[in-house]
C-alpha cells in the first residue's frame, strides 16, 4: 500500500520468557485513527511501546518480526531518530512540572538541543496549541506552569507537545481514561480534527470511544491480533466470536 | 475504658506545640544571649579591621574572609562531586553489591565525627602531601566532610523525581543525559539546594577539622597555600585561651548573623527554585 504509515509483520514481543505479543500483523494507513482494544493485560500497551521502542527501556525485553514506519525499518533506525517521528501520549497527563506551558510545547526541541530562532519557536507553539485545541484557553498564560492547568487541559498540552515534533504517527495509550466526561469528549473531537494531519494509534477500553473516533479497530486477545478492520464493520458484524463477546461486554 | 478521640487529639496537639515552642525558645535564648553579649563590641571597624595582639584588640576581618573562602571553595568542589555521584548511583547503575558498598561508605562517612576528618586531613594533606596548614588542606578536608551530606540529599531528591517524567522525556527522543540534565535535575533542584545549604552551614560552623588542616593563622589568606582561620576557629581560640571574651562574643555574634543571613538567602533561593521547578 502506498499510503501505509505503520506496518507490523509477524511481530512478537517478549518479557523474559513470556511471549506477550504473538505474530501480530497490522497495517495502518495515513490519516486514520486506528483503535486498539482488548481485555486488560492483552498487550496493547506493549504493542504501541514497540512502535517507538520504549519497551527497550525495560530490561529483559526482546522482539522478533518486523515493523516499518513509512517504509523504514523501525528496528534498524536509531531510537532517537525514530522517536522524533513518533509522538506518544500517556494515560495520565504529564506535563513537565518544571516547565511553563510554552516550554512544554517545545520540550521535544529543547531536550534534543535543537536550536531554532525565537520567532519560529513562537510559531510552533501557537500552531501546536491550536492543533490541540488549547490555544484559546492558554494564549495569555503561556509562561505559567503547565501543571496549573486542569487535567483535560494538561492532556491537550501533552498532545500539543507531541504534535510539535510533527510526527508521522501519534501513539495514544488510554489518553482519556484519567479524565472527566467533558474533557474526554473535547479530546475525542480533537482526534477527528487531528486526523487531517497525523495518523493515530489509540489504545482504549472504551468501546463507545472507539466507535466514535476510530476508522479501524484492532482487537487483541492474549497477545494475538484476533481481528483488524474498519470499525463500523467490526462493530456490526464481527468475524470472530471473541470479538463479539468482547464488544457485547461478555469479558474485558 | 475508651477515651474520647477528640480529647486525645487535643492532648497530642497541645503536647506537640509545647515541644515546638520549646525548640524555638531555645533558639531564641541562644541568639538573644549572643546578641546581648556581643552587640556592644561590634561596629564597622570590628568587621573591617585586622586583629592585633592575638585578637585581644582590633577586628576580625581575616577570619570573615577565611570563612567565606573555606565555605565557598569546599561547596564549589563538593557540589559537582556529590551531585555527580548521586546521578551515577541513581541513573547509571542498577542496585548491586557495588552500589550497596558505595552507599554504605557514604552512610559511614556521614556519621564520622568531624575531628576525625581533621585528623585525617592533618595526616594526609598537611603532612603526607606536604601542604602544611593551608586553605587548600582545609578546603579538601571539608569537601570530604560535607560530601556525604550532598550525596545523600541529592540522591534522595533525584530518586523522588517521578519515573514517568523520564519516560516522557525519552518518548520525545531525548537522550539519557539530556533527560537527566533538563528534566531530572531541575525537578530535583529544591532537594539538592537543601543539601548544599546544610553543607554550607556545617562548613561555616566547623572548628575541629579546620584547626587541624587550615591552621589558625591570624593573617589574611591570600593564596591556597596560606594558613588562616575561620570565625568559628577565631571564636574558639579567643574563648578557650581566655584572650578576650569581649572579642569572642563579638565574633560569635557576627558568626550567628552570617548563619542567619545564609539561611535567609537559602530560604529565598529555595522558594524561588521551588516556584520555578514545581
Ligand atoms: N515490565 C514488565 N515486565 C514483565 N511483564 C510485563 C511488564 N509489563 C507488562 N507485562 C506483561 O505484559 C502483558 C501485556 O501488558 P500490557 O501492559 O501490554 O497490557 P495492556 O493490554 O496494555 O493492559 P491494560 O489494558 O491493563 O493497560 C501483561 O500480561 C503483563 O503482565
Ligand atoms: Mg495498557
Amino acid at each position: 500500500m502506498e499510503n501505509t504509515v505503520l506496518k507490523v509483520e509477524n511481530f512478537c514481543a517478549f518479557f523474559g520468557d513470556n511471549k506477550i505479543l504473538k505474530e501480530v500483523n497490522l497495517s495502518v494507513s495515513k490519516n486514520v485513527v486506528a483503535a486498539l482494544m482488548g481485555p486488560s493485560g492483552c498487550g496493547k500497551t506493549t504493542l504501541i511501546r514497540c512502535v517507538n521502542r520504549m519497551h527497550e527501556l525495560i530490561p529483559g525485553t526482546a522482539i522478533s518480526g518486523k515493523m516499518t514506519l513509512v517504509n523504514e525499518d523501525i528496528y534498524t533506525m536509531q531510537p532517537i531518530v525514530l522517536r522524533r517521528k513518533v509522538g506518544m501520549v500517556f494515560q495520565k497527563p504529564n506535563p513537565f512540572p518544571t516547565m511553563s506551558i510554552y516550554e512544554n510545547v517545545i520540550a521535544g526541541y529543547k531536550l534534543n538541543g535543537i536550536r531554532i530562532p525565537r520567532g519560529e519557536l513562537d510559531n510552533i507553539v501557537e500552531q501546536s496549541l491550536k492543533k490541540a485545541a488549547l490555544w484559546e484557553e492558554v494564549k495569555d498564560t503561556l509562561h505559567r506552569k503547565g501543571t496549573f492547568l486542569s487535567g483535560g487541559q494538561q492532556q491537550r498540552l501533552c498532545i500539543a507537545r507531541a504534535l510539535a515534533m510533527d510526527p508521522e504517527i501519534l501513539l495514544l495509550d488510554e489518553p482519556t481514561s484519567a479524565l472527566d466526561p467533558k474533557s474526554t469528549s473535547q479530546i475525542e473531537e480533537l482526534f477527528v480534527e487531528l486526523k487531517k494531519n497525523v495518523t493515530m494509534l489509540l489504545v482504549t477500553h472504551n468501546i463507545a470511544q472507539a466507535a466514535r473516533v476510530s476508522d479501524f479497530t484492532a482487537f487483541i486477545y492474549l497477545g494475538e491480533l484476533i481481528e483488524f478492520g474498519p470499525t463500523e464493520k467490526m462493530f456490526t458484524v464481527p468475524k470472530d466470536k471473541r470479538t463479539e463477546e468482547y464488544l457485547t461486554g461478555k469479558f474485558g | 475504658m475508651r477515651v474520647n478521640p477528640r480529647i486525645i487529639n487535643q492532648a497530642v496537639r497541645v503536647g506537640l506545640s509545647a515541644q515546638a515552642l520549646f525548640t524555638v525558645s531555645i533558639l531564641v535564648v541562644i541568639v538573644a544571649i549572643i546578641c546581648v553579649k556581643g552587640f556592644p563590641y561590634i561596629d564597622f571597624a570590628f568587621i573591617f579591621s585586622f586583629p592585633e595582639d592575638m585578637g585581644r584588640h582590633g577586628g576580625i576581618f581575616p577570619s570573615i574572609v577565611g570563612t567565606i573562602q573555606l565555605a565557598l571553595l569546599s561547596i564549589l568542589l563538593a557540589t559537582p562531586l556529590g551531585v555527580g555521584t548521586a546521578i551515577f548511583l541513581t541513573e547509571y547503575t542498577r542496585e548491586s553489591a557495588f552500589t550497596k558498598l558505595i552507599r554504605f561508605g557514604v552512610e559511614s562517612l556521614a556519621g564520622i565525627p568531624s575531628i576525625l576528618y581533621g585528623l585525617f586531613g592533618f595526616i594526609f594533606f598537611v603532612i603526607k602531601l606536604k601542604m602544611g596548614w593551608s586553605l587548600l588542606a582545609g578546603v579538601l578536608t571539608l569537601t570530604i566532610m560535607i560530601l556525604p551530606t550532598i550525596i545523600r540529599t541529592s540522591e534522595e531528591a533525584i530518586r523522588a523525581v517521578p519515573r514517568q517524567l523520564r519516560i516522557v522525556s525519552y518518548s520525545l527522543s531525548a537522550s539519557k543525559w539530556e533527560t537527566i540534565k533538563k528534566v531530572v535535575l531541575p525537578a530535583a533542584m529544591p532537594g539538592i539546594l537543601t543539601g548544599i545549604m546544610l553543607s554550607i552551614g556545617r562548613a561555616v560552623g566547623e572548628t575541629a577539622a579546620v584547626i587541624f588542616t587550615m591552621g589558625s593563622s591570624l593573617r589574611l589568606p591570600l593564596s591556597l597555600m596560606d594558613s588562616g582561620r575561620t570565625m568559628a576557629v577565631h571564636f574558639y581560640i579567643l574563648a578557650r585561651e581566655g584572650i578576650s571574651m569581649e572579642k569572642a562574643y563579638g565574633t560569635a555574634l557576627v558568626l550567628v548573623l552570617s548563619i542567619l543571613l545564609i539561611n535567609v538567602v537559602a530560604y529565598y533561593l529555595m522558594n524561588k527554585a521551588i516556584a520555578r521547578y514545581s
